[in-house]
């Protein structure tokens, strides 16, 4: 490509910050690291404090107290255009006044970069929108806007790019698409990408690291398949994914496993997978690592089998069907099976037991909701 | 990469309905009527008046068709002073009222998008003085800047000015009360353009390393140029033609003098009708050769 962009950006730290709106706390004393040339998903549902987060760290919001160190510096007190920052914004703030071309050199132009229409140029062709060079951003689709925006922010090369829910607007098809383009460019450019997201499934096909957000905090930072495999809280478990979730006293416990009763069924964990091993603890697996059986399967200890319950509702979502299976004394157990066509077929209101590998379970370090009480 | 493949289509292109209906062309009717009666019937009479000769009779105020174009040759070599006069007082007055009504419609329309009610409360305000007649508020600035006022004995007294100079009847006199005057026009229309103003575009251009003044040059003021153009425009125009505030019997004396002012004379004491009308028929042809220019280096075509 004609850009040539630096090897890579600048990595970000966020030490202990602190951001207080009148009458609530957005974020909570916020540790953070994001190494250089990284592709990080900050991933939470709304008023999580995920944009907060990112508005600090471009210079649009003030931190209540702690710092903001961008490749080494400090930058807690640099005004937004003295950052080598620029975001990707959500609605894509594109100058009306403008034409595409001038709304992608204006970073450059403000910089007094030489040659900023041929550079913005570049970048449009970056994005494939070359051809639209001279019009206006009205005359543009979403998706067109978008990739101007991403333009605009990326011909700047700057140490990090900010992405506040770029994808929010856009309808599925494209999203998706778009999520193959962006994690294309970040590999071509190697700039450090900060992107915020309540979409899971985006967050985790592009990020390198993903940090789940709660109530101002990171409940659980890691790689996508480690945050998907191991959840560590009940938060991360449901919002990462769904899980099915048990809450029980540890009956049972040995060098490798533990072992908790829940109406009258015994469910293990590898000692390995779970965070918390005294008292109450509540463990987890994915459906689709869940299988149900007609009769009664005669199961190594390898194995949790619970049941026998009854189905209470089929979903049909063309890869899988979701099973709904009520199990007395336990609660509703979720479990997935692949639609390859020999899968039996089971109705409504059929006895089934469910089953899924020890290795499978997950043992979180909380309790969910409403189970706090000892 | 396969952005190529969202191209958009061409825009479909609307047809304008060509079929005049009778239905559209009554109710065009009352309108049309209006034009034709109250401002293209006067409009000619107002150039035939400006081209009479004093009728043969002799008598005051009588005149009778001829073509007499020396009326303007007339007009152009007698009042030129007062002519420049009325076009410099339109354009310093605009320029303040414009220095002082985009940041009241920039405060109005962004800053106090979070409180409604607030906001109403200062349009109101802003609207408020037309609820007392334009007369009575000239004439009560008269008594505030006259040499017996508040204003003007303190002055004295500071010593600023000596106590044979005055306020009243100065070109400053004359500004102050135009300006005074036409700045809800300014307002209004700024305020219509600020109000939709989209802020994001602000967090934009800082983020694009433009400090708050270049955002407001690069950003802010080309996007409410068409509310500046229409605010301009709304005040420059009346103020060229006002005959009130540089009246001898307001705020101005016989230095202050405008085409309104001599308009007003020429047509109420000495009934020279054609030197009045050829004096209206210049300023109006001047003002809409000035806008047309100022509109067009202006890009903002669409307004006219």
């Amino acid at each position: 490509m004609a850009i040539d962009f630096k090897p890579s950006g600048a990595d970000l730290e966020l030490k202990n910050v602190r951001k207080d709106f009148p009458g609530f706390t957005a974020l909570q004393d916020m540790d953070l690291h994001i190494p250089a040339g990284e592709f990080f998903a900050l991933l939470g549902p709304s008023g999580c404090g995920k944009t907060t987060t990112l508005r600090i760290v471009a210079g649009l919001e003030e931190p209540t107290a702690g710092q903001v160190l961008i490749g080494g510096k400090d930058v807690t007190a640099s005004k937004p255009h003295e950052r080598p920052v620029n975001t990707v914004f959500q609605s894509y703030a594109l100058f009306p006044h403008m034409t595409i071309l001038e709304n992608v050199a204006f970073g450059l132009r403000q910089r007094k970069i030489e040659e900023p229409l041929k550079k913005a140029m570049d970048a449009l062709d970056l994005v494939e929108l070359g051809y639209a060079a001279q019009r206006r951003p009205q005359q543009l689709s979403g998706g067109q806007q978008q990739r101007v925006a991403l333009a605009r922010a990326l011909v700047n090369r700057p140490a990090l790019l900010l992405l506040d829910e770029p994808l929010g607007a856009l309808d599925l098809k494209l999203r998706r698409q778009m999520q193959i383009e962006l994690k294309a460019i970040q590999m071509e450019v190697g700039l450090t990408f900060l992107h915020v997201t309540h979409d899971q499934e985006e967050a985790m096909d592009m990020a390198d690291t993903v940090a789940v957000m709660n109530k101002g905090h990171i409940e659980q930072m890691g790689a996508p398949e480690a945050l998907y495999e191991r959840p560590k809280t009940a938060f991360v478990s449901k919002f990462l994914g769904q899980s099915n979730l048990f809450v029980g006293s540890i009956v049972d416990s040995n060098k490798e496993s533990l072992s908790i009763e829940v109406g009258g069924h015994k469910i293990t964990v590898p000692k390995a997978r779970a965070e918390k091993q005294k008292g109450k603890i509540c463990i987890g697996v994915r459906p689709e690592k869940a299988t149900f059986h007609r009769t009664k399967p005669n199961l190594s200890s390898d194995h949790v089998l619970i049941g026998p319950g009854e189905i209470i509702d089929i979903r049909f979502t063309g890869v899988s069907n979701q099973y709904l299976i009520d199990i007395p004394k336990v609660g509703e157990v979720t479990v997935f099976a692949q639609n390859v066509g020999i899968s039996p077929v089971i109705e409504l209101g059929e006895k089934v037991w469910v089953s899924w590998k020890v290795e499978h379970s997950f043992g979180l370090a909380d309790l969910p909701a409403g189970n706090e009480d000892e | 990469m396969a952005f190529a493949a969202f191209g958009s289509g061409s825009a479909k292109e609307h047809k304008s309905p060509t079929k005049s209906s009778k239905i559209v062309l009554a109710l065009l009717m009352p309108g049309l009527v209006y034009l034709g009666l109250f401002f293209l019937t006067p409009l000619f009479s107002l150039v035939v008046t400006s081209l009479e000769k004093p009728a043969a009779s002799g008598a005051i105020g009588e005149y009778e068709y001829g073509f007499q174009w020396q009326n303007y040759v007339e007009v152009v070599t007698t009042y030129m002073p007062q002519i420049l006069r009325s076009f410099f007082y339109a354009t310093i007055a605009t320029i303040i009222a414009l220095l002082v009504s985009y940041p009241l419609a920039y405060f109005i329309g962004v800053k106090l998008r979070a409180r409604p009610m607030l906001q109403r409360l200062m349009l109101v305000l802003v609207i408020a003085p037309f609820f007392i007649s334009f007369l009575l508020r000239t004439i009560a600035w008269k008594q505030i800047f006259s040499d017996g006022g508040a204003i003007m004995q303190t002055v004295y007294s500071l010593g600023l000015i000596p106590r044979s100079e005055h306020f009243l009847g100065t070109d400053a006199a004359v500004i102050f009360g135009l300006t005074y005057n036409f700045i809800p026009f300014m307002v209004l229309p700024l305020f219509t353009t600020l109000e939709r103003f989209d802020v994001r575009l602000l967090e934009a251009g800082s983020d694009l390393y433009a400090s708050p003044a270049r955002v407001f040059r690069r950003v802010t003021l080309p996007i409410s140029m068409p509310g500046v153009i229409s605010g301009t425009l709304l005040v420059f125009i009346p103020i060229a033609g006002d005959y009130v505030n540089a009246s001898q019997n307001f705020l101005g004396s016989a230095k202050t003098s405008m085409i309104g002012t001599i308009v007003d004379y020429q047509v109420l004491q000495t009934q020279t009708y054609p030197i009045a009308s050829a004096l209206s028929v210049l300023l109006m042809a001047v003002i809409v050769a000035l806008v047309s220019l100022y509109v067009r280096r202006s890009g903002t075509e669409d307004l006219l």
